[in-house]
């Protein structure tokens, strides 16, 4: 086969592997938060589908799937009916160009573990969030309502003011690692200083970590900048006009949002695929870190399966439990050991991120339009680009310059 | 694979009549639309035009193709300032005579 | 391969133009334009321009025209109204437009024959980082204009934008 051919096959392989895994993990995120809502707020959350509300996710694209779907006579057809499509499509534009671990040799063909390496990564996800506002803002504007107007604008506004920092808040480790290619800014984080401390980008970019995370919680409109959907200020804001598989496209299309986020925050702050550990000598105990952690997992879930109620969850667990032992195993082969352990390593990150998310969100309460505003502008803008002007002195200084 | 008269290459030729048919529709859309904000528009289409033909131009050139790049920089940055002052006195015309209609607005003073 | 792949960039550029001058609605028009303008960095990839591809993108395709979506919405924008135009001129009209566009075609191909233009030492992948130093090594004066430009535009919109209360 030509090289072109394989290279073909590769890249629609990896592209349906990743929007498989990325859908179905989309799906449980929207599990996970319930249940992590439910204990902050001292409650259970979903346990009645299935074992541990497990199948909640199944509940609700039912009834998404059978609900009646109305549209309002003031609605500008052609727009109303396309804008939930551009806002999901628009938030999984930028999972093509995330690095999930290094390059894997599968039938003879060695590929990166990533869609493609454009040597503009970083640049391309700006550009695919830029243009998610305009779904938002496009979705407010042609539902013919009034609230939908207002929280369409207001949302669309906060999102613009928050890219600039955000997009200062990025420039400081691109400084540092010289290229906007993201598999190069991972691959300069690695190594380690005084064979404890990994070389990552949190620890020299502290600021600029910080208000990357504020202003991506602005640009996924999550807590504590979410007044666009509050319910009691505006119904719904943007998406009040909007009722099943629609809205359900705009829900998807926030989540995707958020794993974006978090993914492009380990990448470029937290080391992406590298591990914590260094080797002491020349032995390499991290590497079984993967498997002790499945392995204590599947005796978490058989101790849980002891003292079950229902039958259903007293079978579904020992299961889940023999699967972590037999990936847990798995990880001890080296074939698979080796690329494996990045995209465990980049996951653990990414999951890290995802409960922050969910338990800031329980947590704080939300901010006025105003002061969030001002704080955008007034505030988070001159401390990012004092960051940048440090950041590029100091490597100045440093090069010799 | 392709047919024998379409080219394996793009001449740039083809590049240069594109950007003369795209500015010619924005002069069009200038003299023909009474919107003020559409005729803003076609203002914008020419400036991309435009735009095309400077990279195609600083393609041709086998060394400094960067000086062009530079330039379309440079428009891009202007043509933001003005979309940011232009659309601003539009907002005060609204303002004042209550239409987006340019033969709404043609007399100086009431 | 980039044959196809210019014409179908050039096709919606060509086709979103047009439709940004046939449509009476202003928000319809003003997604047609975002159509041209994303059709016109695929074409800027092609030209080995990545850089200027992705900063059209972000910046015009962005930010200004939302920007000018956001005036429409807040005005109000309607349908425009048709006016009554002359015969003579639809019948003229049309074929003098063909005519130009004939003009035009045979004056670029003759100046700029065809020659294959493939410059493949342009498409290295190392275009931003010599804009940036072509920025600030030589053009460094027009750089630090356009700066204080932007804030200038950004106080007159300001000053304008407000109400007098």
């Amino acid at each position: 086969m030509t090289p072109f051919a394989t290279f073909l096959i590769a890249t629609l392989i990896k592209i349906a592997l990743v929007l498989f895994v990325l859908l179905t993990s989309l799906a449980y995120l929207v599990w996970v938060e319930r249940k992590v809502a439910g204990r902050i707020q001292n409650r259970w959350g979903p346990t009645r589908t299935g074992p541990h509300g497990l199948l909640q996710p199944l509940a609700d694209l039912i009834k998404f799937i059978f609900k009646e779907d109305p549209t309002p006579v003031a609605a500008e057809r052609l727009i109303y009916f396309g804008a939930p499509f551009m806002a999901l499509v628009l938030s999984l534009m930028a999972i093509t160009v995330i690095p999930f671990g290094g390059s894997v040799k599968v039938a003879g063909v060695t590929t990166w573990l990533q869609i493609t390496d454009l040597n503009i990564g970083m640049l391309f996800i700006f550009a695919a969030t830029s243009l998610g506002v305009y779904g938002i803002a496009l979705a407010g504007w042609s539902s013919g309502s009034k609230y939908a107007l207002l929280g369409g604008l207001r949302s669309s506004a906060q999102m613009i003011s928050y890219e600039l920092s955000l997009s200062f808040s990025v420039v400081g480790p691109l400084i540092l690692a010289g290229s906007l290619s993201l598999r190069t800014i991972v691959d300069s984080q690695a190594g380690y200083w005084f064979h404890v401390i990994p070389k990552w980008n949190c620890i020299p970019q502290c600021v600029a970590f910080v208000t990357y995370l504020i202003a991506a919680f602005a640009e996924t409109n999550r807590v504590p900048f979410d007044l666009p959907e509050a319910e009691g200020e505006l119904v719904a804001g943007y998406h009040t006009e909007y009722a099943s598989m629609k809205f359900a496209m705009f829900f998807t299309g926030e989540y995707a949002n958020m794993v974006t986020s978090s993914c492009i925050a380990t990448l470029l702050f937290l080391g992406g695929w590298q591990r914590p550990f260094d080797k002491i000598g020349s032995f390499d105990w991290a590497g079984y870190i993967p498997t002790a952690v499945f392995y204590a997992l599947a005796v978490i879930l058989l101790v849980f399966s002891l003292k079950r109620a229902r039958l259903v969850e007293r079978i579904v667990l020992p299961v889940f439990a023999t699967v972590c032992i037999l990936i847990g195993s798995l990880f001890l082969w080296t074939p698979f050991h080796d690329p494996a352990e990045g995209v465990f390593w980049f996951a653990a990150k990414v999951l890290f991120f995802l409960l922050l998310y969910i338990w800031i969100r329980w947590t704080l309460p939300r901010f006025r339009y105003d002061t969030l505003m001002e704080f955008g502008w007034k505030y988070m803008i001159p401390v990012t680009l004092a960051n940048v002007l440090i950041t590029g002195f100091i490597v100045a200084w440093r090069t010799g310059h | 694979m392709l047919p024998n008269y379409i080219p394996a290459h793009v001449p740039i030729s083809w590049y240069l009549i594109l950007s003369a048919m795209l500015f010619v529709l924005g002069v069009a859309g200038f003299l023909l639309k009474r919107n003020i904000v559409t005729v803003f528009m076609s203002i914008e289409l020419m400036l991309n035009a435009v735009n095309l033909s400077f990279i195609a131009f600083g393609f041709m050139q086998h060394t400094v193709a960067v000086n062009a790049q530079v330039f379309v920089f440079f428009v891009m940055v202007v043509a933001a300032a003005e979309a940011a002052v232009g659309l601003a006195i539009i907002i005060m015309v609204h303002r004042n005579r209550k239409s987006l209609n340019v033969d709404d607005i043609e007399l100086m003073k009431f | 391969m980039e044959t196809i792949l210019f014409f179908v960039f050039a096709a919606l550029a060509l086709g979103s133009a047009i439709n940004l001058i046939r449509e009476s609605h202003p928000i319809y028009s003003a997604l047609s334009l975002v159509a041209v303008m994303g059709a016109l960095a695929g074409l800027y990839l092609l030209l080995g321009a990545e850089f200027i591809a992705v900063v059209q993108v972000i910046v015009y395709a962005g930010a200004i025209m939302v920007l000018f979506i956001f005036v429409l919405m807040l005005l109000n924008a309607e349908e425009e109204v048709k006016i009554d135009r002359t015969k003579i001129a639809v019948r003229l009209g049309y074929p003098l437009l063909v005519l130009l566009a004939v003009e035009i075609i045979s004056v670029l191909r003759a100046k700029f024959p065809s020659e294959i233009t493939s410059h493949a030492d342009l498409l290295n992948g190392d275009n931003t980082r010599e804009v940036g130093r072509m920025l600030f090594d030589n053009y460094l004066l027009p750089f630090e204009v356009t700066s204080v430009l932007m804030l200038v535009a950004i106080m007159g919109a300001v000053v304008m934008g407000k109400r007098k209360s």
